[in-house]
Protein backbone atom coordinates (compact mmCIF):
# COMPACT_ATOMS: atom_id res chain seq x y z
CA UNK A 1 0.00 0.00 0.00
CA UNK A 2 2.89 2.43 -0.45
CA UNK A 3 1.71 5.62 -1.97
CA UNK A 4 5.14 7.36 -2.63
CA UNK A 5 8.56 5.96 -2.85
CA UNK A 6 10.34 7.30 -0.03
CA UNK A 7 13.78 9.31 -0.85
CA UNK A 8 16.62 9.85 1.03
CA UNK A 9 17.78 13.42 0.77
CA UNK A 10 20.14 15.44 2.38
CA UNK A 11 20.43 19.24 3.11
CA UNK A 12 23.15 20.75 3.60
CA UNK A 13 22.49 24.27 5.57
CA UNK A 14 19.90 24.13 8.77
CA UNK A 15 18.96 28.23 8.63
CA UNK A 16 14.87 28.76 7.49
CA UNK A 17 15.14 27.38 4.55
CA UNK A 18 16.74 24.35 5.10
CA UNK A 19 14.82 23.79 7.97
CA UNK A 20 11.73 24.24 6.27
CA UNK A 21 12.82 22.08 3.68
CA UNK A 22 13.71 19.31 5.93
CA UNK A 23 10.37 19.59 8.13
CA UNK A 24 8.38 18.82 5.36
CA UNK A 25 9.59 16.04 3.96
CA UNK A 26 10.34 14.41 6.91
CA UNK A 27 6.62 15.05 7.50
CA UNK A 28 6.28 13.73 4.47
CA UNK A 29 7.88 10.29 4.85
CA UNK A 30 11.32 10.84 3.38
CA UNK A 31 14.79 10.19 4.84
CA UNK A 32 16.76 13.02 5.57
CA UNK A 33 20.68 14.03 6.68
CA UNK A 34 20.85 17.76 7.79
CA UNK A 35 24.47 19.55 7.70
CA UNK A 36 25.24 22.34 9.36
CA UNK A 37 28.38 23.78 10.66
CA UNK A 38 27.21 25.15 13.86
CA UNK A 39 24.87 22.82 16.01
CA UNK A 40 22.35 25.84 17.33
CA UNK A 41 21.46 25.76 13.70
CA UNK A 42 19.36 22.33 14.46
CA UNK A 43 17.15 24.50 16.92
CA UNK A 44 15.49 25.26 13.60
CA UNK A 45 13.77 21.69 13.26
CA UNK A 46 10.77 21.37 14.27
CA UNK A 47 9.92 18.00 17.06
CA UNK A 48 8.40 15.99 14.01
CA UNK A 49 11.45 15.91 12.21
CA UNK A 50 12.95 12.95 12.60
CA UNK A 51 16.28 12.44 10.07
CA UNK A 52 19.81 12.92 11.30
CA UNK A 53 21.70 16.01 12.14
CA UNK A 54 25.47 16.04 11.85
CA UNK A 55 27.36 19.14 12.83
CA UNK A 56 30.41 19.94 9.96
CA UNK A 57 31.77 21.67 7.59
CA UNK A 58 30.18 20.87 4.15
CA UNK A 59 33.39 21.45 2.06
CA UNK A 60 34.97 18.52 3.83
CA UNK A 61 34.60 15.47 2.08
CA UNK A 62 34.37 13.78 5.31
CA UNK A 63 31.62 15.41 6.41
CA UNK A 64 29.89 14.47 3.03
CA UNK A 65 30.77 11.22 3.90
CA UNK A 66 29.56 10.78 6.85
CA UNK A 67 26.29 12.03 5.52
CA UNK A 68 26.38 9.33 3.31
CA UNK A 69 25.77 11.49 0.42
CA UNK A 70 26.75 9.27 -2.26
CA UNK A 71 23.71 7.35 -1.27
CA UNK A 72 21.20 10.28 -1.79
CA UNK A 73 18.81 10.44 -4.55
CA UNK A 74 18.28 14.12 -3.84
CA UNK A 75 20.61 16.76 -2.37
CA UNK A 76 19.69 20.23 -1.72
CA UNK A 77 22.67 23.28 -1.16
CA UNK A 78 20.72 25.37 1.06
CA UNK A 79 23.46 27.20 3.16
CA UNK A 80 23.86 31.21 3.33
CA UNK A 81 27.08 30.89 1.21
CA UNK A 82 26.74 30.76 -2.30
CA UNK A 83 30.14 29.43 -3.01
CA UNK A 84 29.66 26.84 -0.91
CA UNK A 85 26.26 25.56 -2.12
CA UNK A 86 28.01 25.51 -5.44
CA UNK A 87 31.04 23.33 -4.85
CA UNK A 88 28.86 21.02 -2.58
CA UNK A 89 26.11 20.63 -5.50
CA UNK A 90 29.21 19.56 -7.80
CA UNK A 91 30.78 17.31 -5.68
CA UNK A 92 27.21 15.90 -5.17
CA UNK A 93 26.50 15.38 -8.72
CA UNK A 94 29.61 15.34 -10.75
CA UNK A 95 31.88 13.15 -8.33
CA UNK A 96 29.22 11.09 -6.13
CA UNK A 97 26.90 10.94 -8.90
CA UNK A 98 23.90 12.34 -7.02
CA UNK A 99 21.18 12.46 -9.60
CA UNK A 100 18.80 15.48 -8.04
CA UNK A 101 20.54 18.18 -6.89
CA UNK A 102 19.65 22.27 -6.54
CA UNK A 103 22.14 24.71 -5.28
CA UNK A 104 20.46 27.78 -4.04
CA UNK A 105 22.47 30.94 -5.29
CA UNK A 106 21.56 34.41 -4.20
CA UNK A 107 23.68 36.74 -6.98
CA UNK A 108 22.02 36.15 -10.12
CA UNK A 109 25.48 36.83 -12.36
CA UNK A 110 26.77 34.10 -10.45
CA UNK A 111 24.05 31.62 -11.28
CA UNK A 112 24.58 31.22 -15.66
CA UNK A 113 27.55 29.51 -16.04
CA UNK A 114 26.36 26.73 -13.49
CA UNK A 115 23.78 26.15 -16.19
CA UNK A 116 26.17 25.54 -19.05
CA UNK A 117 27.92 23.06 -16.25
CA UNK A 118 24.33 21.41 -16.15
CA UNK A 119 24.28 22.19 -12.11
CA UNK A 120 20.59 22.98 -11.03
CA UNK A 121 20.57 26.46 -9.02
CA UNK A 122 17.61 28.30 -7.56
CA UNK A 123 17.66 32.13 -7.17
CA UNK A 124 15.82 33.74 -4.39
CA UNK A 125 16.84 37.01 -5.60
CA UNK A 126 15.15 36.61 -9.00
CA UNK A 127 12.35 33.83 -8.02
CA UNK A 128 11.17 36.92 -5.47
CA UNK A 129 11.50 39.91 -7.46
CA UNK A 130 9.96 38.21 -10.69
CA UNK A 131 6.88 37.22 -8.35
CA UNK A 132 6.27 40.89 -6.86
CA UNK A 133 7.08 41.99 -10.37
CA UNK A 134 4.31 39.53 -12.37
CA UNK A 135 1.58 40.22 -9.15
CA UNK A 136 1.76 43.72 -9.11
CA UNK A 137 2.97 45.82 -11.49
CA UNK A 138 1.41 46.13 -14.89
CA UNK A 139 3.51 46.04 -17.96
CA UNK A 140 4.41 49.67 -18.67
CA UNK A 141 4.40 49.59 -22.39
CA UNK A 142 3.60 47.33 -24.90
CA UNK A 143 6.48 49.06 -27.06
CA UNK A 144 9.63 46.53 -27.16
CA UNK A 145 12.10 47.23 -24.65
CA UNK A 146 15.04 49.47 -25.15
CA UNK A 147 14.37 52.59 -22.93
CA UNK A 148 11.56 53.71 -20.44
CA UNK A 149 8.67 55.20 -22.60
CA UNK A 150 7.17 57.90 -20.57
CA UNK A 151 3.66 57.24 -19.09
CA UNK A 152 2.78 60.62 -18.36
CA UNK B 1 52.42 36.20 -19.21
CA UNK B 2 51.57 39.88 -18.93
CA UNK B 3 48.65 39.93 -16.97
CA UNK B 4 47.88 38.25 -13.73
CA UNK B 5 44.37 38.67 -11.07
CA UNK B 6 45.39 37.67 -7.35
CA UNK B 7 42.41 37.13 -5.36
CA UNK B 8 43.28 37.40 -1.74
CA UNK B 9 44.98 38.67 0.81
CA UNK B 10 47.35 39.56 3.72
CA UNK B 11 51.13 38.47 3.46
CA UNK B 12 50.63 35.85 0.69
CA UNK B 13 48.95 38.37 -1.96
CA UNK B 14 51.86 40.57 -0.65
CA UNK B 15 54.86 38.73 -1.62
CA UNK B 16 53.18 36.79 -4.71
CA UNK B 17 52.91 39.97 -6.01
CA UNK B 18 55.91 41.33 -5.55
CA UNK B 19 57.65 38.52 -7.63
CA UNK B 20 55.51 39.29 -10.16
CA UNK B 21 55.52 42.46 -10.42
CA UNK B 22 59.40 42.10 -11.02
CA UNK B 23 59.81 40.05 -13.52
CA UNK B 24 57.64 42.40 -15.53
CA UNK B 25 53.68 41.20 -15.40
CA UNK B 26 51.21 43.55 -14.42
CA UNK B 27 48.77 42.27 -11.43
CA UNK B 28 45.73 43.32 -10.30
CA UNK B 29 44.53 42.46 -6.49
CA UNK B 30 41.19 41.71 -5.71
CA UNK B 31 40.43 42.07 -1.90
CA UNK B 32 36.89 41.10 -0.13
CA UNK B 33 38.83 42.92 3.13
CA UNK B 34 38.90 46.58 2.77
CA UNK B 35 41.55 47.64 4.75
CA UNK B 36 43.93 44.84 3.29
CA UNK B 37 43.30 46.33 0.24
CA UNK B 38 44.20 49.79 0.98
CA UNK B 39 47.73 48.35 2.37
CA UNK B 40 48.01 46.52 -1.00
CA UNK B 41 47.71 49.32 -2.55
CA UNK B 42 49.64 51.57 -1.08
CA UNK B 43 52.68 49.23 -1.05
CA UNK B 44 52.45 48.14 -4.65
CA UNK B 45 52.59 48.92 -8.06
CA UNK B 46 49.37 46.81 -8.61
CA UNK B 47 45.61 47.20 -9.25
CA UNK B 48 43.89 46.53 -6.31
CA UNK B 49 40.35 46.49 -6.39
CA UNK B 50 37.73 46.33 -2.99
CA UNK B 51 35.50 43.28 -4.11
CA UNK B 52 34.66 39.71 -3.88
CA UNK B 53 36.57 38.02 -7.03
CA UNK B 54 33.88 35.13 -7.45
CA UNK B 55 31.53 37.90 -8.51
CA UNK B 56 31.58 37.94 -11.93
CA UNK B 57 30.36 41.54 -11.78
CA UNK B 58 34.30 42.42 -10.19
CA UNK B 59 35.95 40.06 -12.74
CA UNK B 60 34.38 42.09 -15.33
CA UNK B 61 35.70 45.19 -13.74
CA UNK B 62 39.48 43.45 -13.28
CA UNK B 63 38.90 42.83 -17.44
CA UNK B 64 39.34 39.28 -16.63
CA UNK B 65 38.92 38.61 -20.26
CA UNK B 66 42.85 40.26 -21.03
CA UNK B 67 44.31 38.44 -18.42
CA UNK B 68 46.25 35.80 -19.26
CA UNK B 69 46.24 33.74 -15.43
CA UNK B 70 43.83 34.19 -12.44
CA UNK B 71 45.02 32.75 -9.00
CA UNK B 72 42.99 32.19 -6.41
CA UNK B 73 44.33 32.04 -3.04
CA UNK B 74 41.71 32.76 -0.38
CA UNK B 75 41.69 31.35 2.65
CA UNK B 76 37.96 29.68 1.43
CA UNK B 77 38.27 26.82 -0.56
CA UNK B 78 34.71 27.05 -2.14
CA UNK B 79 35.47 30.68 -3.02
CA UNK B 80 38.50 29.29 -4.98
CA UNK B 81 36.81 27.09 -6.83
CA UNK B 82 33.65 29.21 -7.59
CA UNK B 83 36.32 32.45 -8.54
CA UNK B 84 38.60 29.59 -10.98
CA UNK B 85 35.18 28.13 -12.89
CA UNK B 86 34.20 31.57 -13.16
CA UNK B 87 37.45 33.42 -14.94
CA UNK B 88 37.74 30.26 -16.90
CA UNK B 89 33.92 29.28 -17.89
CA UNK B 90 32.83 33.09 -18.28
CA UNK B 91 35.83 35.35 -19.11
CA UNK B 92 37.91 32.46 -20.82
CA UNK B 93 40.97 32.83 -18.77
CA UNK B 94 43.60 30.58 -20.39
CA UNK B 95 45.14 29.80 -17.08
CA UNK B 96 42.98 29.07 -13.49
CA UNK B 97 45.27 27.78 -10.25
CA UNK B 98 43.05 27.20 -6.77
CA UNK B 99 44.76 26.91 -3.83
CA UNK B 100 43.08 24.68 -1.53
CA UNK B 101 43.37 24.07 2.45
CA UNK B 102 41.86 21.14 2.87
CA UNK B 103 44.30 18.52 1.04
CA UNK B 104 41.20 16.57 0.22
CA UNK B 105 40.03 18.57 -2.36
CA UNK B 106 43.05 18.97 -4.40
CA UNK B 107 42.03 15.51 -6.10
CA UNK B 108 38.13 17.12 -6.05
CA UNK B 109 39.01 20.12 -7.74
CA UNK B 110 40.66 17.89 -10.63
CA UNK B 111 37.57 16.17 -11.20
CA UNK B 112 35.68 19.28 -11.29
CA UNK B 113 37.83 21.28 -13.50
CA UNK B 114 40.06 23.28 -12.08
CA UNK B 115 43.66 22.89 -11.42
CA UNK B 116 44.14 22.88 -7.52
CA UNK B 117 47.44 23.10 -5.26
CA UNK B 118 47.38 22.02 -1.51
CA UNK B 119 49.98 24.14 0.74
CA UNK B 120 48.99 21.18 3.52
CA UNK B 121 50.47 18.53 0.86
CA UNK B 122 53.78 20.45 -0.57
CA UNK B 123 54.79 21.22 3.09
CA UNK B 124 53.90 17.61 4.31
CA UNK B 125 55.66 16.09 1.42
CA UNK B 126 58.95 18.32 1.58
CA UNK B 127 59.14 17.27 5.63
CA UNK B 128 58.36 13.69 4.29
CA UNK B 129 61.42 13.94 1.79
CA UNK B 130 63.46 15.42 4.78
CA UNK B 131 62.58 12.75 7.77
CA UNK B 132 61.30 10.13 6.34
CA UNK B 133 62.03 6.31 6.13
CA UNK B 134 65.93 6.25 4.17
CA UNK B 135 64.99 3.24 2.29
CA UNK B 136 62.40 4.68 0.13
CA UNK B 137 62.80 6.15 -2.73
CA UNK B 138 60.78 7.37 -5.01
CA UNK B 139 56.77 7.29 -4.34
CA UNK B 140 54.30 7.97 -7.22
CA UNK B 141 50.29 7.77 -7.14
CA UNK B 142 48.77 6.44 -10.38
CA UNK B 143 45.85 6.42 -12.28
CA UNK B 144 44.32 9.08 -10.32
CA UNK B 145 45.58 8.37 -6.66
CA UNK B 146 43.85 5.06 -7.35
CA UNK B 147 47.38 2.57 -7.09
CA UNK B 148 50.52 3.32 -5.13
CA UNK B 149 54.11 2.40 -7.05
CA UNK B 150 57.11 2.77 -4.53
CA UNK B 151 61.02 1.49 -4.74
CA UNK B 152 62.13 0.34 -1.37
CA UNK B 153 65.53 -0.64 -0.81
CA UNK B 154 65.92 -3.66 1.77
CA UNK B 155 68.46 -3.19 4.90
CA UNK B 156 70.04 -6.43 6.31
CA UNK B 157 67.43 -5.92 8.99
CA UNK B 158 64.77 -6.36 7.36
CA UNK B 159 63.11 -10.01 7.74
CA UNK B 160 62.07 -10.62 4.16
CA UNK B 161 65.81 -10.83 3.50
CA UNK B 162 66.65 -14.78 2.56
CA UNK B 163 63.03 -15.50 1.91
CA UNK B 164 61.56 -16.93 -1.03
CA UNK B 165 58.56 -14.02 -2.17
CA UNK B 166 56.15 -17.11 -2.19
CA UNK B 167 56.74 -17.04 1.92
CA UNK B 168 56.04 -13.79 2.26
CA UNK B 169 52.47 -13.00 3.21
CA UNK B 170 51.47 -10.08 0.95
CA UNK B 171 48.37 -8.06 1.50
CA UNK B 172 46.03 -8.91 -1.35
CA UNK B 173 46.04 -6.47 -4.39
CA UNK B 174 49.83 -5.83 -3.67
CA UNK B 175 52.59 -7.26 -6.07
CA UNK B 176 56.84 -6.92 -6.00
CA UNK B 177 56.78 -5.88 -9.69
CA UNK B 178 60.65 -5.81 -10.63
CA UNK B 179 63.60 -6.25 -8.15
CA UNK B 180 67.08 -4.69 -9.30
CA UNK B 181 69.65 -6.16 -7.66
CA UNK B 182 72.95 -5.15 -8.30
CA UNK B 183 72.19 -2.93 -10.99
CA UNK B 184 70.35 -5.72 -13.04
CA UNK B 185 66.27 -5.79 -12.76
CA UNK B 186 64.90 -9.07 -12.63
CA UNK B 187 61.11 -9.68 -12.92
CA UNK B 188 60.47 -11.85 -9.39
CA UNK B 189 58.80 -15.18 -9.33
CA UNK B 190 57.45 -17.16 -6.33
CA UNK B 191 60.79 -18.65 -5.80
CA UNK B 192 62.67 -15.70 -5.83
CA UNK B 193 64.82 -15.44 -2.77
CA UNK B 194 64.64 -11.50 -1.43
CA UNK B 195 68.19 -10.68 -0.24
CA UNK B 196 69.45 -7.39 1.86
CA UNK B 197 70.31 -4.85 -0.89
CA UNK B 198 67.57 -5.78 -3.35
CA UNK B 199 65.61 -2.48 -4.33
CA UNK B 200 62.54 -3.49 -4.94
CA UNK B 201 59.63 -2.04 -6.82
CA UNK B 202 56.31 -2.18 -5.31
CA UNK B 203 52.59 -1.89 -6.58
CA UNK B 204 49.82 -1.49 -4.02
CA UNK B 205 46.29 0.08 -3.12
CA UNK B 206 46.61 3.46 -1.33
CA UNK B 207 44.97 1.51 1.56
CA UNK B 208 46.89 -1.01 2.02
CA UNK B 209 50.51 0.70 1.10
CA UNK B 210 50.96 0.62 4.38
CA UNK B 211 50.85 -2.82 5.40
CA UNK B 212 52.66 -3.87 2.29
CA UNK B 213 55.65 -1.25 3.12
CA UNK B 214 55.71 -2.59 6.58
CA UNK B 215 56.17 -6.73 5.92
CA UNK B 216 59.02 -5.11 3.71
CA UNK B 217 61.01 -2.77 5.85
CA UNK B 218 59.60 -4.67 9.32
CA UNK B 219 62.45 -5.96 11.72
CA UNK B 220 59.83 -8.33 12.99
Amino acid sequence: MRRVESMFVVIVGCGRSGAYIANRMSREGHHLVVIDSSSDAFENLSPVYSGFRIEGDATEMAVLSQAKMDKADLVVATTADDNVNLMVAQIANKILGVPKVVARVFKPEREKIYQTLGIDTLCPTTLFGDLVGDLYLEPASTAPAGGDEDKS
Amino acid sequence: MNRIILVGGGKLVYFLSRQFIAKGISVTIISDNREDSRYLARQLQATVVFGDGSDPQILEETEATLSDAVLAVTPRDQDNLVICQIAALQFKVPRVLALVNDPDNEEIFRKLGVTAFSTTNIIASLIEQKTGFDEIVGLLPMGGGKVTVAEVTLSDKSVVCGRALREISMPDNSLVAFILRNGTPLVPRGSTIILAGDRILLVALPENYGAVLRTFTGDE
